[in-house]
């Protein structure tokens, strides 16, 4: 048996009342940082900025939707809303919160100093900040000689051949496709750094099969990353080739093609939704176990559903095309792997619930909304074996039956573990614990709004609601169902509030943490919270999946049972 | 819950791990081959697909000899790394200036190709990238791959004046590594592309 001599965490002599720094200080500090906790943190504060921004645009569709024969907006802003909602929650938002907790965790789980490339790091970060910004400023810049267009406006897939010169005169496309190219840039930054991370930085004694489940999850989510945003790049080159040379990819008047571009994008589209969902399933794999007291049920199993869906998730991509025709062998082989996709994924859901069952479960608010998103993830996931098969996929697809059915993933599964993320790691970020009394509210609200809101969402569109549709008339019945899903969204923009204010009070006011507040088992529990900038004092080393156990129990380690 | 945070400490045996720069550079390689799968499904998703000439076959001749010399840099740039794993820096700076040699000499006739195929003057109608889907196609793949055969030799470059200036020693031979990697990766792409566009695409 392994034995073990602790050393303590931190040797930092700074004291309590270091001078306050200057503003520019700071400031040039937080700008030119390659320390991957602070790159997690912009990112996430970043994200945070966007998530405001897009939900704000969420909300104003929602109010112009509620009532039949309404003009809140005009036509054209709402076709901008949307296009920039979904391009921004995607790309601004999804992408960069994910890869900030990657940043901010991997290092910290697998017991390294810094990332394996920080400044690659910094820049990937910036790239994508940059992009972000491009994609907004053209609400200024959008206009271009034609005095056409401001902000984007082609819906965030951007079908050819509406974004042809022809149909999309100014520049609004141009900063689409050139804001989502620099994100693009920014991610496979970021995950070839995470990758190469987890493969060379690993503390020692931290064999592949000792990993944290969250750092197996992203080294997977990285590596479908490569594949996924690949495409996709290469079919922004492809537009801009076609907006800015006069090449012809998707010209189909000189014969182009309108369907590759889908085919394109959707091999992207597709896995892009594996490499957001991936994230929130290393969450779910590190805070279900520390809440529930109990160590994950079928480890192996679980990294082998990972794997698996990697590899299943890039080869259903065409059934968000089947009301363009594949033709009954390319509808049998797309049904087929997206309900195949579906047995990995229930092997990780039947995994949590056993390692909850049986466990001394503590219903913190991270273990609530980890609890909502079991729920919801599955529910999600019959949907979505729903919209898998062909004959119901024509009469569901472009309705807002699919709206409904994607928001549930992304908002009750992934934003849901985001939230219990951010209730989870935010002591070790800041050193305070977010108030559980405020993160109750805040969770039972979100959770009534979402329900509300998401759960309705899928009647109008099985009675034949279109999704991007701008207004409806009074007597389609649909009324009342709309106007009940934008009152689930307010109660969600208020929740969401609750939560802003809790981060901001919390900061302040909160409970000192301590460098172990869950009594938890990884390693990013052995250091001070906020860990200092070198991470470790010293390189730690460890026997087991649960190191802390082993610290803490060294009458009981798990190396016996591994 | 501890109140002072402590680093546990087993007893671990060996612990080697792979080179950062090599695994790195592998990532990026597979996110860089997505790329050129995308462009390639492109060129041969369009093959004959185009509606008006010249086609492929009336203007393409196949760049023999300039293929040659970009294969062969694989094996120039090989040596320059052994010779400076060995520590012979003469010999790196020969087989690196040899490598920029080969590499400047395909780059040359890539750009030779497309000007007489952009020269009107030339006896066949002229080919751009707006002329036609094979002018799309063509140009954006054999450009795609031309990009990264120059952002090669401006690194081998810099390699080899590091070299000549003696800032190149046998420590640095990962990194010299690392980045014949990349040149293997951008040969065994052209690899591809000549099929593509010189055999199966004519």
């Amino acid at each position: 048996m392994a034995t073990q001599t602790p050393v303590p965490a931190a040797v930092d002599q700074t004291t309590e009342t270091a001078p306050r720094r200057l503003v520019f200080e700071v400031l040039q500090d937080w700008i030119s940082t390659t320390d991957h906790k602070k790159i997690g943190m912009l990112y996430i504060g970043y994200s945070l900025i966007f998530l405001v921004i897009a939900g704000f645009e969420a909300m104003l569709m929602r109010i112009q939707l509620a009532f039949p024969n309404n003009h809140a907006v005009s036509p054209q802003a709402f076709n901008r809303l949307f296009t920039m909602h979904g391009t921004t929650m995607v790309f601004f938002v999804g992408m960069p919160i994910l890869f900030g907790f990657g940043n901010y965790l991997v290092p910290l789980m697998i017991g390294a100093r810094d990332m394996a490339f920080p400044r690659l790091n910094a820049f990937s970060f910036w790239i994508s900040a940059f992009g972000g910004l491009l994609l907004y400023f053209s609400y200024i810049g959008g206009d271009g000689m034609y005095g056409a267009g401001s902000a984007p406006d082609v819906g965030w897939w951007a079908y050819a051949p509406l974004t042809a010169h022809a149909f999309s005169p100014g520049h609004s496309t141009d900063y689409w496709t050139l804001a989502v190219f620099l994100s693009g840039i920014g991610s496979v930054g970021t995950a070839l750094n995470i990758v190469t991370t987890i493969i060379s930085m690993r503390c020692p004694g931290m064999k592949m099969n000792r990993m944290p489940l969250l750092v197996w999850l992203y080294l997977s989510m990285s590596l479908l990353t490569f594949v996924a945003v690949g495409p996709l790049t290469a079919a922004q080159i492809m537009l801009m080739l076609d907006r800015y040379l006069g090449s012809h990819f998707f010209d189909a008047q000189a014969g182009g093609s309108a369907v590759l571009w889908m085919h394109f994008f959707w091999i992207f589209g597709h896995p892009e939704v594996y490499v957001l969902v991936m994230p929130a399933f290393g969450f779910a794999s590190e805070i279900i176990p520390v809440f529930s007291r109990k160590a994950i049920f079928g480890y192996t199993a679980m990294v082998a559903a990972s794997i698996g869906i990697c590899f299943v998730s890039l080869s259903v991509w065409a059934h968000h095309m089947f009301t363009v025709g594949l033709g009954p062998a390319g509808n049998a082989f797309f049904t087929l792997s997206t309900m195949a996709i579906g047995v990995p994924t229930g092997i990780k859901i039947f995994n949590w619930l056993a390692t909850i069952w049986g466990g001394k479960v503590h219903f913190t608010t991270a273990m609530l909304f980890a609890v909502a998103f079991l729920f919801q993830f599955m529910l999600a996931g019959l949907t979505g074996i729903m919209l898998s098969v062909a004959p119901l996929d024509w009469q569901l697809g472009g309705s807002y039956f699919v709206v409904a059915h994607f928001h549930f993933v992304l908002v009750g599964a992934i934003l849901f573990m985001l939230f219990a993320a951010f209730y989870y790691w935010y002591p070790k970020m800041t050193g305070r614990l977010l108030s559980e009394k405020i993160g109750k509210w805040h969770f039972w609200i979100f959770l009534i709004g979402f329900h509300l809101c998401f759960d309705l969402m899928h009647i109008p569109g099985m009675l034949g609601m279109p999704r991007r549709i701008y207004t409806y008339e009074a007597d389609r019945g649909w009324f009342l169902l709309n106007f009940l899903v934008s009152t689930g969204a307010g109660i969600q923009t208020i929740g969401t509030l609750i939560f802003v204010f809790n981060m901001v009070w919390s900061y302040f006011k909160g409970e000192v943490a301590g460098p172990d507040p869950w009594d938890a088992w990884t390693l990013e529990w052995a250091t001070a919270s906020p860990p200092p900038a070198y991470n470790f004092a010293t390189t730690p080393s460890v026997a087991s999946r649960r190191p802390l156990w082993d610290l803490k129990h060294p009458e009981d380690t798990d190396g016996q049972y591994e | 819950m501890s109140e002072a945070a402590v680093i546990p400490q087993a007893q671990v045996g060996e612990w080697k791990l792979p080179s950062k720069g090599v695994v790195g550079m592998a990532c990026l390689i597979i996110a860089e081959a997505a790329i050129f799968i995308i462009f390639v499904v492109a060129y041969l998703y369009y093959v004959g697909k185009s509606l008006s000439g010249p086609t492929p076959k009336e203007v393409l001749e196949i760049p023999i000899l300039t293929s040659i010399c970009l294969l062969s840099s694989s094996i120039t740039v090989h040596y320059a790394v052994s010779s400076l794993h060995k520590g012979v820096r003469a010999a790196t700076s020969l087989w690196l200036a040899l490598t920029v040699l080969l590499g400047g000499i395909f780059l040359a006739g890539t750009g030779m190709e497309w000007y007489k195929l952009i020269d009107p003057n030339d006896g066949h109608a002229p080919l751009t990238i707006r002329t036609n889907l094979f002018g799309t196609t063509f140009y954006s793949l054999v450009g795609l791959h031309a990009s990264h055969v120059i952002i090669g030799l401006i690194m081998l470059t810099l390699a080899l004046i590091f070299s000549l200036t003696g800032k190149l020693n046998s420590m640095h031979t990962e990194k010299l590594e690392v980045l014949s990697l990349y040149w293997h990766f951008v040969d065994a792409v052209w690899i591809i592309v000549f099929l593509v566009v010189y055999v199966f695409g004519r």
